[in-house]
This record gives structure tokens, sequence and C-alpha cells, in this order.
């Protein structure tokens, strides 16, 4: 029992995908010039890591090795594309608002990645947590990111309203913001775990 | 006009790693140095400008022909992985010159998300075969500029005393925002 | 049970089926969402159209119609009617004049080419700056706001360029372009009027509304 809390708080801490690990970055960057974006993102992320890790954890042994890879992009494309259309149906706002960065989670090496080194080898089960936990991880450093960026930028909090708005640092919500508040974050993660 | 029009914008105004953040874990990954960052940036004009032309030919002739544009994510990425293999063998068989110097990067480029996303950009802008092909030739090379110019800046950053936890990636990401904002200056140009 | 070898045979088998489910799988879902995501985004627009125009009893989206910009652009315009009386009109307009780019506005019109409101739809502005235009040309402060300036009395203009409207500081451009979209949507909306409400614009009156933009452009001079 323990061994599977381990599987599951292992994504959130000690391999973080996004601090530690340093994967998928693009969707990190991209998407978190508010922290609703980033949550809205790193849960549209967590839905296709879970379905996938389950689904290839399972079909695993029926996979050939040597095609396995054209395998596990047909079925993270798959989970992608319900993920998409679900989304442009039922939540079209933050559809319109995460827009490319949705067909191309395909393309996010969080979760071929996952699928490779964890769901390939393990249990159904501990893949399930596996996926889980690396995606609560990968949410909670694109919320974190995105409420940095927000804050930063325009004074606000999920869409509250906490500073002024002429005190914010317009910077922090464009391109340049996004790779200088991640760079810092990397940087402060750093210290913290060496410590 | 209209071509150079779309090639200044790819290159400088809506750099593609710089300002719509895609392909920045190569962008992060092989720009230690100059030389293997050129290789990078020569493998995925390559990749990308040939990706397009399929992909876009694909949409036009099978996706929305037969309706299937729901399939456009999955035909896309096993599309591109085929033609990233495809080439592998092709340019061994063709150009061994060429092989050598590329052939380590091909296989990276499949997960690289500029690719795809570039594949994307053009049916969501409904451009024209021309106007798609300039459209990823000047991505890709816009990609590459910025991969060259963040090498070189990284060869000198190497040699920088520096704090410990800034050290790597950290000062890295820095780095690029500060040429991001560089490339800002351009913006409103076009 | 054992993993499967890696045999042509095998090989094949397994991609065809993970394939075949994939596609069903895909077919399916399709199937499911194709009718909400048609809903939603009839459902977008029609909200849109009804934030700008004043209350209608009627479906502006069955009774759209195009009609031509005095630049030669086609434009989309919902008619609003109550009780069978027009009550004001709603037009999608456009420009690639953006700092970034297209910008999408819809535009609320009464009969007498009063503006009553807009609401961007879609626009690639910088975040803080140009972006703040939904905002910004509402808000009553100095000569900030649109809302309830008469199209008849001649074209939107920035202060910067002789006009009577303040452009969002540091966004001269983005201003210069929503006030393009409003022209536009004037431009397009009086061109089928003066054929008098026709289903859609015939040439003659668009060179008619044309001829007429231009001299109040020039002259200052109402109809």
């Amino acid at each position: 029992m323990n061994n599977k809390v381990k599987i599951l708080t292992n994504g959130i801490l000690r391999e973080n995908p996004i601090f530690v690990l340093l994967l998928g970055m693009c969707p990190t960057l991209g998407t978190t010039s508010s922290a609703i974006n980033g949550l809205g993102m790193g849960l549209a992320t967590t839905f296709v890591l879970i379905c996938t890790n389950t689904v290839i954890s399972a079909l695993k042994n029926l996979i050939p090795d040597q095609v396995r890879i054209p395998a596990y992009i047909v079925v993270i494309a798959t989970f992608v594309t319900v993920l998409q259309m679900c989304m442009e149906a039922y939540v079209p706002s933050l559809y319109a608002s995460l827009g490319i960065f949705i067909p191309l989670i395909v393309v996010n090496c969080v979760i071929l990645g996952r699928a490779e080194a964890f769901a390939a080898k393990k249990s159904v089960f501990s893949s399930t947590l596996d996926g889980i936990g690396m995606g609560l991880g990968f949410t909670l450093a694109l919320t974190l990111l995105g409420a940095i960026r927000e804050l930063l930028g325009t004074g606000k909090l999920f869409s509250f309203t906490l500073v002024p708005e002429e005190y914010g640092a317009l910077i922090f919500v464009l391109a340049p913001g996004a790779f200088i508040a991640l760079g810092y974050l990397i940087a402060l993660v750093n210290k913290i775990r060496k410590v | 006009m209209e071509y150079i029009l779309i090639f200044i914008a790819a290159v400088f105004v809506n750099n593609v790693v710089l300002a719509q953040f895609l392909g920045i874990c190569p962008f992060l990954g092989v720009s230690k140095k100059v030389s293997t960052a050129a290789g990078m940036g020569a493998a995925v004009t390559f990749v990308l400008t040939i990706a397009t032309l399929v992909t876009f030919l694909i949409q036009k002739y099978v996706l929305d022909a037969y309706g299937l544009g729901y399939m456009q994510t999955i035909a896309f990425i096993l599309v591109i992985a085929a033609l990233v293999q495809l080439m592998e063998i092709v340019l061994k068989k063709v150009s061994p010159a060429l092989y050598q110097a590329l052939g380590v990067f091909l296989p990276l480029i499949t997960t690289n998300c500029c690719v795809l996303g570039v594949a994307i950009l053009v049916i969501q802008k409904d451009y024209n075969l021309l106007q798609a092909i300039v459209y990823a030739a000047s991505t890709a090379i816009g990609f590459a500029l910025a991969l060259i110019i963040f090498a070189g800046i990284r060869e000198q950053l190497e040699m920088t005393r520096l704090p410990k936890g800034l050290k790597g990636i950290p000062i890295a990401l820095i780095t690029a925002g500060l040429l991001a904002m560089a490339f800002m200056g351009f913006s409103g140009i076009v | 049970m054992a993993k499967l070898k890696s045999t042509l045979p095998n090989m094949l088998l397994s991609l065809t089926i993970i394939c075949v489910c994939a596609a069903g799988i895909l077919a399916t879902v399709n199937q499911q969402t194709s009718g909400p995501i048609a809903l939603s985004k009839a459902a977008a627009l029609e909200n849109a159209i009804k934030e700008v125009t004043p209350d209608f009893d009627n479906s502006p989206l069955a009774e759209a119609y195009k009609a031509v910009t005095s630049d030669g652009d086609s434009l989309l315009i919902y008619p609003a009617t109550k009780g069978g009386q027009s009550v004001g009109v709603a037009v999608e307009s456009f420009t690639m004049n953006g700092f970034s780019g297209e910008i999408r506005v819809i535009v609320g019109f009464d009969a007498d080419g009063k503006l009553l409101n807009y609401s961007v739809l879609q626009h690639a502005e910088t975040p803080g700056l140009g972006s703040k235009m939904q905002e910004w040309f509402r808000t009553d402060k100095n000569k900030q706001s649109v809302i309830g300036r008469s199209l008849a009395d001649g074209n939107l203009s920035v202060t910067k360029d002789g006009g009577n409207v303040d452009a969002i500081t540091a966004s001269t451009i983005t201003s210069r372009a929503f006030l393009q979209t409003i022209n536009r949507a004037y431009s397009a909306y009086r061109g089928t009027d003066a054929a008098t409400g026709a289903t859609s614009a015939t040439t003659d009156a668009t060179t008619e509304a044309t001829e007429a933009t231009e001299t109040t452009e020039e002259g200052g001079e109402n109809e």
C-alpha cells in the first residue's frame, strides 16, 4: 500500500514533470498567461495521461516491441481527439483560449515518456496511479506558473483583482515573461531540493 | 509581396519558439553548441517543409473530401512519424554525407511540437498550397535562427560564474526570455 | 499472458486492430459531439447578437444576409426585429489591420445609425495593451466611449488622426483597426438600408452609400 502512495506522490513532488524532469515545456510556457488557463491545460493533460497510461499498460502484451511507438502514438492521439471534441462541445471558451495547444498534447513529451518509461512495464493499477500523480504534478506546476504570471502581470489572481492593474508588470503576461518566470521558478525548486 | 510578408512574419514577428512557444524541447535540449544547433535547425527546416506539404495534401484530398476532419490530429501525427522514418531511410541510401550530418536529429523531430503545430496552423489559417509551403519554410528558418542565436549565447554562458540554483536550465530560460524580449521589438512591422 | 513477438503478422495485426478501434471510438465521439459543438457555436453568436442589439423576438441567425462594404468586402448582417418592427441590426465585421492581424467585432446599430453596443469576437492583440478594446471603448471617460455615437455623422477615428475618439494608451494601431471595423460595419449596414431593407444589397445601393460616406468624411455634411 505504501508503495502505491509513493507512486502517486512521486509525480507531484520528487519527479515533478516540469520542475524536475523538464518535460512538456511548450504547453507550460504557452498556456500559462493566467492561472485559470494553466489549470485548464493541466487538467486536460491529466485526463490524457491517465487514459493513455491505463490503456497502454493493459495492452502492453498485445503490442509487439518493434511497433510500440506508433501504437502508443495512435492511442494518445485518439484520447487527445476525444478530449478536443468534448472540450469544443462543452467548454468552448476554454477550448478557444488554449487553442492549438490542445491537439499538441499528442506531442507532449510527458505523455509518451510516461507510456514508455512506466506504463509499458508496470501493472494497470500502478500505471493509472502514475498517470494521476504525474498529471497532478503537471497541473500544479502549470497553475502555479499561471498564477505567478497573472499576479505579476495584471495584479489579478484567478481574475480577482488583488493589486490595481496599473502596478502590474505587463511583460510577465507576454512571451518573455513566461521564460523568465519559469527560469526563476525552476531555480527556486532546485534550491529547495538541495537543502 | 504577400509571400515576403508571410516570410517576415513567421521568421521575426511571430517567431515559432520565442513568440508561439512551439518546439521548446529541442530549443533547450540541443542548444549547447552552435554546430549541433545548426544541424538541428537544418534537419527541422527539411522535415517541416516536406511534412507540411504532405499533411496539407492529405487534409485537402483525404480528410476534407471524405468528411473526416475529426481524424486530423491522429492522421497528421502518424504521417509525420512515418515521414521522418522514411526520410531517415532515404537519406541513408541517397546521401550518406547529409545523413551523417542530420541523422542523429531526425528521430527527435517526431516529437518536436512545431512540426505538428505548423501542420495544424496552416489548415487553421486557410492558406493555399504555395502560402502553406512558404509559411512552413519560414517558420523553420525562424526556428533555426532562434536556435543558433541561443546556442551562441549559451556557449558564452558556460564561462560565467552563476549561483548554483541558476545553473543549466534556469539561466537558459531566463536568457531565452531576454531573447524573446528582443524579438518583441519586431512586432507590428507587418 | 506472454508478450507478442515482433513478427510481421503480429505487428500488422496489432497495429490494424488498434487503428480500427481508434477510428471507431473517434467516429462515435464525433457523432455524439458534433451536435453540441454546432449548438454552442450558434449560442455564442446569438449571445453576442443579444448583447449588441435591443430586445428582439425573431431569430437573427436565420435571417442573416450578406452586405457589401464601401471597400468591397462582404459582411454578415443579423437583423433584429420585435413584433415585425425593426429594432436594429448586428453586423459581424472584421479587419486585417490589427497590430497582430485579424480583429473580429460584432457591432449593433439602431435604425438611425447610432452605435448601440459592440463585442470583440476574436483578436490576437497584445495582452494588456491592445486587448483592452473590449472594455476601453465602452468606458465613459473623456472621449473613450463609442457607445451612443451616431455613425450617420461620419466615420469614427482616433484623436491623433483628427477624430474624436481617444485611442487606447500605447495602442494606437489597435485602436485605429478597431474603429475601422466599426466604420466598415456601418458602411455595410447603410449599403443595405439604402436598398430599403432588401435581402441583399444591389451594387447601386452600395455605390450610393460609398459616396455618402465619402462626402461626410470630407465635408462633415449629413446626408
